[in-house]
């Protein structure tokens, strides 16, 4: 029996005359994350993705999980092809749906026949196919309302196909249709989120780490590269900039005032993933920051960080309880690796009583006391880079 | 010297030479403690993880699910003992098959004693679970279900996805464990999407090293940890990772080739099957559906341990029921519903991608001259 993996398109369908453009980009994500699981012919027709393995042992169960991951999809179904004739629908039901109809009491059969050419009308077939498993599997009831198995019937152009049950995508849109952008990543929980999350709605991603040696170890870097990694199921492939930061932090902390450390550091990062998001044209800026958190979280603080920021900035968890987000870091699996108790460079000096409330002109006026431009452009010359992929 | 025919790969393995060369790499070379700060600490640890990943890919779950243990006993213990533990306060039954390894068994044995409802889920003649049986025993205050994926001694395959599928539709708290030690890496194991909440394996069964195996345990399942005293494996099994035993497990299963090992072993069992069924007295326990690398025999009239030490006297190796429980009567086959001297004269015929026809050739010689001298009918 042939089987499939057949897919419905998220809003995407509602795009105009760009969605050819969508329609192509989520096909090339797909076949990408498809990679290494053989060989599969992938098209699109009525709003369906039609993926066939070309070959038959190849493992639909971790097709699937991988389509799962993959964004523009809302939901996948696993189908059985038929021909379009009765009498092939009804002798592959039933083979095709006694494994999930063996355990289940009750169950419907729904069917749609977007092909019009075929003798039976959508009801007609659902009684006759329906008839067919009962025949089956005595022991099930039909129970329209609240079947535990729905079994679906689908006459369409190419085939029909026979599917027991749709398992939900991860919605959103395709990765790079929306662009390109930088995440600040730093090992903590809500930075990871916060790049799936701008994935999520399209954007391609690239990262900014920064790190102090020998304040921060290469354990650090690693538990990084290990969050990237999985945000890269989803996201794809990432490149990931690390920059040194060692030199800008050790000045600061002989120049600055130290309640401003924490604001100056994070004015520095921005001011260095705005430089790599120019050299590599990305279009903005991502980070996990979430409204009140930290001392530099604050409204105040914000609009100083912001000010350093040469590009849109992007915060998707801005208005997120702390458990909502651990809750989003939990299913996409990142939560495990972010709780790894290592320093990173954040947790570098800081001062005990850092400004809650800072002042942007007494902020810049520090920053240019410091003197600092020159090691800034040391770190991002010394940046070394890194693809992370799944 | 006289050739050795190695017929008992389910009582161990040889290692394979990916494995040792591995092992001795981490021993010598890259010795540091995977949980050191410095280099040589991480340098031990990424061979660490990529065991992990490699052991993960195997059972296509996700690497962060995996822990390393000494082996399946642990393994095992760990689950019952860590399950009941940790899910007490729902309830108090443990539900295992009749035919579970010992490791399952007396742990099982010894939560008895300790208060809790331990039940046994009978078997049919075939090996297989009574689901009917089970489905009896199954109630809200059941905490725990443990049925082996492959019998130990006969070769039995449970249909785990389906019991999997009926534990959870009967009780949504459940956890169901499997303990895989006899079908790792010899047909596809995928605990995620059987519903297996927990599944045991051991490295020494699959051309790794004796001490070291591995656990599933999936995202819901919570259990009470055996081991105390690190921050190691998320503190779900503190203690020093065996860095050389884990590495060299990773290398032998990366080696491993289920489809093309499991074709081989077919045909091994096929031409052993043929050969056997021409003895005279010579009846095969193990279902015909069983594991190929499994083939369970009793020779009419010859006890198992003497025909044991026959076969060795031929250079051939197998063994009487499990080694673990070495001059026990086979509760397993009693289970099957053998008779009492089908089961006092069976034998564990086990194979593994080393063995060839020659070692058939060699039992075959030996069972031969056996039963023309030992046979009393």
């Amino acid at each position: 029996m042939k089987e499939i993996v057949l897919i419905k398109l998220g809003e995407m369908v509602l795009k105009g005359l760009n969605r050819r453009t969508f329609e192509d980009v989520l096909i090339k994500n797909i076949k990408y994350r498809l990679r290494g699981l053989g060989k599969f012919e992938i098209k699109i027709a009525q709003s369906t993705v039609y993926i066939n393995p070309l070959s038959d042992d190849t493992d639909l169960d971790e097709v699937c999980e991988r389509i799962g991951e993959v964004f523009g999809i809302v939901t996948y179904s696993r189908a059985c092809v038929c021909d379009k004739d009765i009498d092939d629908i009804l002798s592959k039901a039933a083979l095709y749906c006694k494994d999930y109809l063996e355990d289940a009491s009750t169950f419907k059969v729904e069917s749609k026949r977007s092909d019009k050419r075929f003798p039976l009308k959508s009801p007609e077939l659902s009684a006759q196919v329906g008839g067919k498993l009962l025949e089956t599997c005595p022991h099930l009831k039909v129970d329209v309302k609240d079947p535990e198995v729905t079994v679906t019937v689908e006459v369409r152009d190419f085939g029909a196909y026979i599917r027991c049950g749709t398992i939900r995508g991860q919605g959103g849109m395709p990765v790079g249709t929306s662009g390109l952008a930088t995440v600040l990543i730093s090992g903590g929980i809500d930075s990871p989120v916060a790049a799936y999350m701008m994935a999520k709605r399209g954007l391609k991603l690239n990262a900014v780490h920064f790190e102090s040696p020998p304040y921060t170890s290469e354990r650090a870097r690693i538990k990084v590269e290990k969050l990237l990694k999985q945000v890269s199921r989803f996201a794809g492939s990432i490149e990931m900039h690390t920059v040194p930061l060692t030199k800008v932090q050790e000045t600061m902390r002989d120049r600055c005032p130290e309640e401003l450390f924490t604001i100056l550091l994070r004015r520095v990062m921005m001011k260095i993933a705005t430089r790599i998001a120019e050299e590599t044209k990305s279009g903005a800026l991502i980070t996990g920051e979430s409204l009140g958190q930290v001392a530099s979280q604050t409204m105040y603080a914000l609009n100083c960080t912001n000010a350093a920021a040469g590009k849109i900035v992007f915060r998707p968890l801005i208005g997120m309880d702390k458990q909502e987000i651990i809750n989003i870091s939990r299913r996409i699996g990142t939560f495990e690796t972010s709780i790894e108790p290592y320093e990173d460079c954040c947790t570098v000096f800081t001062p005990k009583h850092p400004r809650t409330k800072p002042i942007l002109h007494f902020v810049e006026q520090a920053e240019r006391e410091a003197e600092l431009d020159e090691l800034i452009e040391e770190a991002i010359a010394n940046t070394t880079v890194k693809t992370i992929d799944f | 010297m006289m050739e050795t025919h190695y017929l008992d790969n389910s009582a161990t393995t040889a290692v394979c030479k990916a494995a040792a060369e591995k092992a001795l790499y981490m021993m010598t070379e890259n010795y540091g403690n995977p949980s050191s700060l410095h280099k040589m600490g991480i340098r031990a640890e990424e061979e660490v993880e990529n065991a992990r990943e490699i052991i993960a890919g195997s059972l296509s779950v996700d690497a962060k699910d995996i822990i390393f243990t000494s082996g399946g006993t642990e393994g095992n213990n760990t689950v019952l003992f860590g399950a009941a533990q940790a899910l007490r306060r729902r309830g108090d039954r443990i539900i295992i098959s009749a035919v579970e390894h010992p490791s399952v068994y007396e742990s099982a044995g010894r939560l008895k004693e300790l208060g809790y409802d331990v039940q046994y889920a009978p078997v049919s003649t075939d090996g297989k679970i009574d689901i009917e049986a089970l489905k009896n025993l199954l109630t809200d205050k059941t905490i725990l279900v443990s049925v082996m994926t492959v019998n130990n001694e006969t070769g039995a395959i449970q249909p785990i996805e389906r019991i999997a599928k009926l534990v959870h539709k009967c009780c949504p708290e459940a956890l169901f464990h499997t303990d895989a030690v006899q079908a790792y890496c010899k047909m596809p194991l995928k605990p995620k999407k059987w519903g297996a909440d927990l599944m045991t394996v051991s490295a020494h069964k699959v051309h790794g090293a004796k001490g070291s195996g591995a656990l599933y345990i999936s995202d819901k399942a919570r259990i009470t940890p055996l081991l105390y005293g690190g921050e190691q494996q998320h503190k779900r099994r503190p203690g020093t990772e065996s860095s050389p035993l884990i590495a060299a497990f990773g290398a032998a299963v990366a080696e491993a080739d289920i489809t093309k090992t499991t074709e081989y072993i077919r045909e091994l069992n096929t031409y052993a099957v043929s050969k056997l069924s021409e003895l005279d007295g010579v009846s095969i326990n193990s279902p015909t559906d069983a594991l190929p690398y499994i083939i369970n025999i009793s020779v009419e009239g010859i006890r198992s341990e003497t025909i044991l030490h026959h076969l060795e006297s031929f250079g051939v190796y197998v063994s009487s029921s499990s080694a673990c429980a070495k001059g026990k009567r086979s509760y397993v086959l009693a289970a099957m519903g053998l008779t009492d001297s089908r089961v006092d004269s069976s034998i564990r015929i086990s194979f593994s991608k080393y063995n060839t026809r020659d070692d058939i050739d060699a039992l075959i010689s030996g069972l031969e001259s056996g039963i023309r001298s030992l046979q009393r009918r």
